[in-house]
């Protein structure tokens, strides 16, 4: 992955951004060049100090699961300087140079908050990509017999309980660019797909045929949603408007097709089809036409894509020994295996990946760190949890 | 979209031709017992299964067309030629017969007892009915043929060893495949609703094969008339 410099006009932009979401004046950002590592493969060794509690685990959390080595102060390339008394007030110093890079006092929300806000601020300054440390995620939990759809930070904190069904809501699923959702959930005695809107708490049904209505993933632009239904006689592929209106089958096979999701650019849908007798992968235009295998070369049985944000990788779960997760060019190639694990979702930076470990008694979310292959639980989340789905 | 069909000349990849040969070969084992065992000779008295279809042999074969676009609420041709009472689903070049509208099925109890013995199990990652199992299915249909006010509803499961949604689409082609076998024996489709649980709600807890063999299942519920 290429580490880009921003131009000063973009950082100006983000900057403005940053501000409207700590409420703070941004001061303190000069044009400098920044040492970053040529390969993300490396980790960037920081040192921090000053920060306490909620805010220090929080902001070495954030920095070890993108791509960074929190470590003494004679071996660290930054020092990660702050205070968390009342606010978070955090300096970023290039130890090399002696320049300091980050100078912020920030405000509003919580102190986890705050503190997210700075790594966030540390992971652009030092790499030129926007840190994840705010992000949300979606996933089911079992706390009890049921099975609901939650909401949380991407840590695990703050998680909030969305169905109250009492049954099995599964599968949840982001619109992109909107606090909506949408899932799978057998409220009604029957597999039917909602989206549900977060801020308001309302929720409507846009698929509910005969049959199974299942998998639901919304394309790019919020328009459109792919599902799987069986209403006519086998699981395929179907498209629709976001409310579920002008429905359109886009497969047709003896055998069940599964689990779509969306290029970043929306034109193209890749999904699982076990039409040639094992699962494969193979993506189609929304609008219908030729199929087309993304082949994965060296791993068999790929099941549940995700299309990371920069349109350039196919994250998969691979069904071979146990569950692995894999990666594979976009356009079909050699794939590789990262680690053991199923269901993985992209995080905005196309670097992150959360997935499902299954445990002894238990399923645990997981954060994938890419370049550097490191692995870190969701420990904040108690209950059995899976299914997760990073908000973009 | 409209009315505009567009003609599919359209060529699949198939991945892996060796899965394809061995497909075969077993589909060529397997009819080679039937017909030893003198099953597919077993029909009902005045009941064609549909064309193509032997009872038992349900799997993937030959070429899948990607489907051309089009409006979802009706088209493919009738089942009308199968010989079965009251099934005026569509079924489409594959075979598969779609499902009927789910305010039919809705609002009507359900029995699980009656077909408790019954429940279908099925191999690893398939949805094949396997010989071992199509004397439940003849019972279940011998007692619905007896009893036109009762409907049927299939549940379709998978152990845990596939991924979530992927067994999620398999529990409800299992069930489909249950459906599209009892319609061979003369069941109205139109009769029988088919869901899924994937992995959700398996019958026995464990990660022994015994636990597993258990899970892969689909069970039949024996539906009420509605209540109002």
């Amino acid at each position: 992955m290429s580490n880009l410099i921003f131009p000063m006009r973009l950082r100006c932009v983000i900057s403005c951004f940053l501000l409207l979401t700590t409420g703070i004046p941004a001061y303190g950002q000069q044009t400098l060049e920044v040492t970053r590592p040529a390969d993300s493969t490396q980790t960037i060794p920081v040192h921090i100090s000053g920060l306490t509690g909620q805010a220090a685990s929080a902001v070495k959390f954030d920095l070890e699961i993108q791509g960074f080595d929190v470590v003494e102060e004679e071996n660290a390339q930054y020092l990660v300087r702050g205070t968390s008394q009342g606010n978070v007030e955090g300096r970023l110093i290039h130890k090399g140079s002696g320049e300091t890079l980050i100078s912020k006092s920030y405000k509003g929300g919580s102190l986890r908050m705050q503190a997210h806000a700075f790594s966030d601020e540390i992971v652009l300054t030092t790499t030129g990509i926007g840190g994840i440390a705010s992000t949300l995620i979606a996933f089911k939990a079992d706390p009890g017999k049921a099975k609901e759809v939650y909401v949380s930070d991407y840590d695990g904190y703050n998680a909030v309980q969305v169905t109250q069904d009492n049954t099995i809501a599964a599968a949840p699923q982001w619109v992109p660019g909107q606090k909506q959702l949408v899932y799978t959930s057998y409220l009604r005695n029957n597999p039917d797909i909602y989206i549900h809107n977060l801020l308001t708490g309302e929720r409507r049904i846009i698929a509910r045929y005969s049959g199974s209505n299942i998998s639901p993933s919304v394309s790019p632009d919020g328009k459109k949603v792919a599902m799987i239904l069986s209403k006519e006689g086998s699981p395929d592929l179907f498209v629709a408007n976001i409310d579920g209106s002008n429905l359109v089958q886009l497969t047709q096979t003896r055998e069940s097709e599964s689990s779509p999701c969306w290029s970043p650019d929306g034109t193209q849908i890749c999904f699982v089809s076990r039409m040639s007798g094992r699962p494969a992968l193979y993506t189609i235009s929304p609008t219908g036409g030729p199929l087309r295998n993304i082949r994965t070369a060296g791993i068999s049985n790929p099941t549940e894509p995700c299309w990371s944000p920069d349109g350039k990788t196919i994250a998969f779960t691979a069904l071979m020994k146990g569950f692995n997760i894999c990666t594979v060019p976009a356009e079909g190639g050699t794939a590789e295996v990262l680690v053991g694990g199923e269901d993985p979702s992209w995080a905005p930076n196309s670097r992150t990946l959360i997935f499902t470990s299954r445990r002894e008694n238990k399923r645990v979310l997981s954060l994938l760190d890419v370049p550097t292959k490191r692995v870190k639980d969701v420990h904040q989340l108690s209950m059995s949890c899976s299914q997760p789905s990073w908000a973009r | 979209m409209g009315n505009q069909l567009r003609r599919p000349t359209y060529i699949i990849l198939i991945s892996n031709m060796k899965v394809a040969t061995f497909n075969q070969i077993m589909v060529l084992g397997l009819l080679v017992v039937l017909v030893a065992t003198g099953c597919v000779n077993k029909r009902r008295e005045g009941v064609t299964p549909l064309p193509g279809r032997e009872p038992g042999i349900v799997g993937s074969q030959g070429p899948n067309e990607a489907m051309p676009p089009r409006e979802a609420s009706g088209g493919g041709r009738l089942g009308s030629d199968s010989g079965v009472e009251g099934s005026n689903l569509p079924v489409n070049e594959e075979g598969n017969i779609a499902n009927a509208p789910l305010p039919l099925f809705e609002n009507r109890p359900v029995d699980y007892e009656t077909f408790e013995e019954h429940t279908v199990y099925f191999d690893f990652d398939s949805s094949v009915v396997n010989t071992t199992e199509v004397w439940k299915i003849r019972a279940v249909a011998d007692y619905l043929q007896n009893a036109p006010g009762n409907d049927l509803v299939i549940e379709g499961h998978c152990d845990e060893r596939g991924t979530e949604e992927y067994n999620r689409a398999l529990g409800e082609r299992r069930a489909q495949a249950v459906r599209e076998f009892l319609s061979n024996l003369g069941i109205s489709p139109a009769r029988i609703r088919t869901m899924s649980y994937g992995e959700d709600d398996p019958a026995v807890e464990g990660t022994t094969e015994a636990a597993y063999a258990k899970n892969r299942r689909a069970v039949f519920g024996l539906l009420f008339p509605a209540q109002e």
